[in-house]
This record gives structure tokens, C-alpha cells and sequence, in this order.
């Protein structure tokens, strides 16, 4: 599965004010919600659902990355997004860094497969040190967009 | 040192995979031994230690992994992970949450 696949290019933000865990992803369904992918009226159910995900154990997965993620009946496909945090976000990450990279990731109750690529692709994508810090040092979308675009095209891997 | 190689070999049970919560499980049990631990997928060899390698290897139910380690609680560290593996990381909750809201 690439990038181009799941991420809403209209929802990704390289410039999010707020730094605190819940905010954040807060921050990210509303972008989500902004660009039509998830409904208004689901928008707090989705935040609440991935909120209580966190709470089983941090999606920090290590390298300044987080994938905050959660199963919701309101969607028909696989929808993400991306956000970069110049600051970082404290996440509770197993390596204990701050996070600056964060896709988060609604999918179909069915569909746990094209979860597990989606995962898959995200990890394997960012054992790239280059592609992690260039990513990292996005300023706009859509400097994010044709980073993801290069790497759904083997640039980096 | 040098320590014999241990290896042992597993499937994924759990009906949702090797998706970030398992994976951070065997991460951190991992973790929590000295020997050297690898985890293989066809030609695809990781590091247990870290949920970023272990999410690269995609393990969809079904799929077969081969756990090696090298070092002096090698053998136990191979033990505990498929024991993981085996109990289906013990709650498959991650995924399951599901609000209907």
C-alpha cells in the first residue's frame, strides 16, 4: 500500500499550533473533517476512540514518530493523515523522544488488512533517515505531499 | 563472547496481525532481554527491539516468523516471545474497540 493510498493530501498540516497529545489528535480529525473525509457528526467519537487506543499503550513508535490510530464504523476505507510538529509532541514513546511526525489513521472495522499495509508502509518508509528528517523539516503540505509522493516511488528505500 | 545462535519458529494466530499494539509488545518483551534478537520474514530480517522494525514485517495471521537471538538468556528470550506470540498478545484488544457513536 503507498502513501498516496491512505493520506488525505487536503488534511495534512505542517504547521499545528498545539503540542500537547490530545490536542494533536484533536487537531488531526479536524483536518480529517475539513478536507470531507470523516463526518462532523462522528469527529468526537473518532478523537474519543482514538484517545481511549492510547490509553492500552502509546503509538510512539520510536524515531520521533507516532501513529495514533483507531477502528471507526463511520468510514468506508482507510483514511490518514499526516502532521509535523516542529516543536514536539511528548507522546510517551517506548524510546522516550518527543515526537515530530504523527499519521493517524481511521479505518473500516473490516479491514484490518489494509490497516497492517498501511502500518507496514508507514514503518518501512521511515527506517529511512533521510526520508524521517526530511519529513521532520517540512514546512507546508505540500512539501510533505511530494515527499511521500517520492517515496510511494522508491526514492528512499 | 561468542554465543550459540538460537532460533525458533512462529505464526501469527491473532486474526488482526502484528499491528502496532502486538508489535509493541514483543518490542518491549524483547527489550526487556540482553541477548541480540532478530526477527525474519522470508528476506526480511529486524530488530525485535524496536516496534518500527517489527512493523516493517507486515505479519498478517498466518504468517510464519523466525525468532533469533544470540546471547546468554537467548533460549529464554526466544521462549517468552512465542509465548506472546502464542496467547495471541494476550488480549487482542487494540484493534477490537469499536464505538458505534
Amino acid at each position: 500500500m503507498k502513501f498516496i493510498d491512505f493520506v488525505s493530501r487536503e488534511a495534512i498540516r505542517t504547521s499545528i499550533e498545539v503540542n500537547e497529545k490530545e490536542e494533536v489528535i484533536r487537531a488531526m480529525a479536524t483536518a480529517l473533517l475539513e478536507a470531507g473525509k470523516v463526518s462532523k457528526d462522528q469527529h468526537d467519537s473518532i478523537v474519543d476512540a482514538i484517545l481511549k487506543r492510547e490509553e492500552l499503550g502509546s503509538t510512539g513508535i520510536g524515531r520521533g514518530v507516532a501513529v495514533p490510530h483507531t477502528k471507526h464504523p463511520s468510514v468506508n476505507e482507510l483514511v490518514g493523515t499526516v502532521a509535523v510538529s516542529g516543536e514536539g509532541v511528548d507522546f510517551d514513546s517506548l524510546d522516550g523522544e518527543k515526537v515530530h511526525l504523527l499519521f493517524l489513521l481511521v479505518s473500516p472495522p473490516d479491514r484490518p488488512g489494509d490497516h497492517l499495509r498501511a502500518l507496514e508502509n508507514i514503518s518501512r518508509q521511515l527506517r529511512d533517515e533521510t526520508f524521517c528528517r526530511f519529513l521532520k523539516q517540512s514546512k507546508t503540505p505540500d512539501d510533505v505531499w511530494q515527499l511521500l509522493e517520492e517515496a510511494d516511488n522508491n526514492r528512499f528505500v | 563472547m561468542d554465543s550459540p545462535v538460537h532460533e525458533k519458529k512462529v505464526v501469527i494466530t491473532n486474526p488482526q496481525g502484528l499491528h502496532a499494539r502486538p508489535a509493541e509488545l514483543f518490542a518491549r518483551l524483547a527489550l526487556q532481554f540482553d541477548s541480540e534478537i532478530e526477527v525474519i520474514r522470508d528476506s526480511l530480517r529486524v530488530d525485535a527491539k524496536s516496534i518500527l522494525h517489527v512493523l516493517t514485517l507486515g505479519a498478517a495471521q498466518g504468517t510464519e516468523l523466525t525468532l533469533c537471538a544470540r546471547g546468554a538468556d537467548a533460549q529464554e528470550a526466544l521462549e517468552a516471545l512465542v509465548r506472546l506470540v502464542h496467547s495471541d498478545f494476550a488480549t487482542d484488544e487494540t484493534m477490537s474497540q469499536e464505538r458505534s457513536g
